[in-house]
């Protein structure tokens, strides 16, 4: 079974967000990982290969620091690497995902993975494009995966519950939180992924002209949200102090 | 005329969901300014009951899309009849909720129609003709504004429970046009449903939200919080310590690794407050706090605290509430 992992570095989640001289997120300084979900769908991914021999490849678009990440993955297990670089060119989710589309439909896969959302800009959409792009049937946010022959078993979030969907294989599949736990890299495994192979490629090594990437939406402004001021603690005993919190959401907050 | 402004009206149980009405209230508002339809995409089996409130509500035509095969979700099925729909009707607009629904079926949509979409928005306004959407980018700690320019439709998915709902106008109606559907061949084969049996709302659309960290010491505990809930008509949370300690399920969390939540009041109990929670619940209208350690992290955001221990102060609030209910 041949797996193709998507993977998106981004900001660790205790960065503070700050905004550079152009008014756009300061990247300066902000240490990086690779986003969460991802680290499921990687996880996950080598669980398939290891049931079922095969390769993990991991696809990632972004610049060259995100070779870092995808060395993490390698040294968890997986076999390869593949970053495009958009080479400071503006990317929505529909040119990410065009590019993804492009790198996987150039590879040999059984089945493809990815984190659910992203928990920089949570946008929740590069691999539903991926998916209509290749033509293959997803299934979001799951929490639970069994692999069998030429299908698959996908327990997914549903609003108040969940349920199990079957869908045939070539598929991509989204990772949700308690689908498993990653492995933490071996010295071994971090030893190794310094020899496995990382392809770095450019929108010409892929045949992607201009006209295929150009962005769908545009950022006019990033600013920082006001900061929350914070209020007063409600003093007394613990009777006394019930009591008031009480009377001041009916009185003051007036919301109950 | 151009196709209108579009609003997918999500439902279940036949029961249209709360962030329907909101989306209705926010297109109307834009329909009027772009002197454009407002159309409600209407999708499921014997749902035609839902078009009445739809109208209430400030659609001007429901487009109703019946079938046995959309009578449970699945993502090939749905955005084949939707996407049919579209092409047919050409919108400049098309707004859905940012629900699990909504939002699997907004990206699939917007990558067959090769358009923009923005996700988890907070914020629609028209500037210029155009309209601008705003949303919260690394959890909330920063936001983000764009345009569509040329795509169309310009599609979003909007947050629940952030933009208000115009009060319904009785005996409004609308013109309900039946369309046949065309679901296509569908891929996903649903086996097996489990509904979690709960007579609390949902979080992500809760008014009030109680809240438990890893201050509850165990799973027992959180009957605790659940009793506090049933008092206020609240949903349970729980922040990611109570979560991994296998205390609450993964769907209860809440912040960065969780789920977003806007509600009027967030009540934390035994949470400190940790940059990756507070990014799921910093934009709650009142949040409160109850927790031991008056250095907490959380009591930076609160607008009201009480520096004590949760087990005490807990059940006096449930006395408290059930005595103002009483009083009515
Ligand atoms: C990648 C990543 C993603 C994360 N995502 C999330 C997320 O989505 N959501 C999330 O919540 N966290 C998340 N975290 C974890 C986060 O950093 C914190 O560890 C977590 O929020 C702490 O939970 P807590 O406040 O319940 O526990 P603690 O930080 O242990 O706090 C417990 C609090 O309870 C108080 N307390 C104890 N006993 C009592 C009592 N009897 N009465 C009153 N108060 C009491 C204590 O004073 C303390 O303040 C994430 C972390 C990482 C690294």
């Amino acid at each position: 079974m041949n797996v193709v992992v998507m993977l998106k570095q981004t900001f660790d989640t205790e960065a503070r967000i700050t905004l550079d001289e152009k008014g756009r997120i300061n990247r300066e300084g902000v240490s990086l990982i690779i986003n969460p979900y991802d680290e499921f769908a990687v996880e996950e991914g080598l669980r398939v290969k290891e049931k079922s021999k095969g390769e993990v490849t991991v696809v990632s678009v972004g610049e060259a620091q995100v070779q870092e990440a995808l060395r993490q993955a390698l040294a968890m297990g997986a076999d390869k690497a593949i970053l495009v670089s958009p080479d400071g060119m503006e990317v929505d989710e529909y040119v990410t995902a065009t590019i993804l589309a492009k790198v996987i439909g150039g590879l040999q896969y059984d089945i493809i993975l990815a984190g659910w959302r992203a928990i920089d800009d949570g946008s929740a959409q590069v691999a539903a494009r991926v998916a209509e792009i290749l033509g293959l049937p997803m299934v979001n946010m799951v929490t639970r995966l069994e692999v069998g022959e030429g299908s698959v078993l996908a327990t997914r979030e549903i609003e108040g519950g969940s349920e199990v969907v079957e869908v045939p294989l070539p598929a991509v599949v989204t990772a949700q939180k308690g689908l498993n736990e990653p492995r933490y890299p071996t010295m071994k495994g971090i030893m190794q992924a310094k020899k496995k192979p990382m392809q770095k490629m450019t929108l010409q090594d892929l045949g992607l002209d201009a006209g295929q990437v150009v962005p769908k939406v545009r950022a006019v402004k990033y600013y920082l949200p006001p900061p929350r001021k914070p209020g007063r603690i409600i003093p007394g005993e613990a009777a006394e102090a019930a009591a008031a919190l009480v009377r001041a959401l009916r009185e003051e907050a007036k919301i109950i | 005329m151009p196709g209108g402004i579009w609003v997918y009206a999500e439902q279940k149980d036949g029961k249209l969901k709360k962030v329907t009405l909101e989306l209705l209230s926010a297109a109307r508002k834009i329909a009027d300014e772009q002197k454009e339809e407002l159309c409600a995409v209407l999708t499921g089996r014997d749902v035609a009951g839902l078009a009445g409130t739809l109208a209430e509500y400030g659609a001007d035509k429901v487009y109703l899309l019946q079938s046995e095969d959309l009578e449970n979700y699945t993502t090939d099925g749905y955005t084949s009849a939707v996407t049919a729909l579209v092409r047919e009707h050409q919108p400049s607009v098309f707004l859905l909720g940012y629900t699990v629904l909504g939002r699997d079926l907004a990206a699939h949509v917007a990558q067959r129609l090769d358009t923009g979409l923005f996700t988890d928005c907070v914020d629609v306004r028209l500037e210029d003709g155009q309209l601008v959407f705003k949303r919260p980018i690394y959890a909330g700690k920063a936001f983000f504004e764009g345009v569509c320019p040329e795509a169309r439709p310009v599609m979003a998915t909007v947050r629940p429970n952030v933009l208000p709902v115009n009060p319904p106008q009785a005996g409004r109606t609308a013109q309900v046009i039946e369309v046949n559907p065309q679901p296509g061949s569908i891929r996903q084969i649903i086996r097996d449903v489990v509904r979690q049996v709960s007579t609390r709302p949902e979080l992500t659309e809760a008014d009030i939200i109680v809240s438990g960290g890893r201050g509850m010491k165990g799973p027992e505990n959180f009957r605790l919080l659940e009793e506090l809930a049933d008092v206020l008509g609240a949903a349970v949370g729980a922040s990611r310590a109570a979560v991994d300690a296998g205390w609450a399920p993964h769907s209860m969390q809440v912040g960065q690794t969780g789920k977003t939540v806007s509600p009027t009041l967030y009540i934390a109990c035994g949470i400190s407050g940790a940059i990756q929670h507070l990014a799921g619940m910093g934009s709650s209208k009142y949040i409160v706090a109850i927790n031991k350690d008056p250095e907490a992290n959380i009591f930076k955001v609160a607008d009201y605290g009480i520096v004590g221990d949760l087990f005490e102060v807990v059940p006096l609030l449930i006395q408290e509430f059930k005595k103002l209910k009483e009083q009515g």
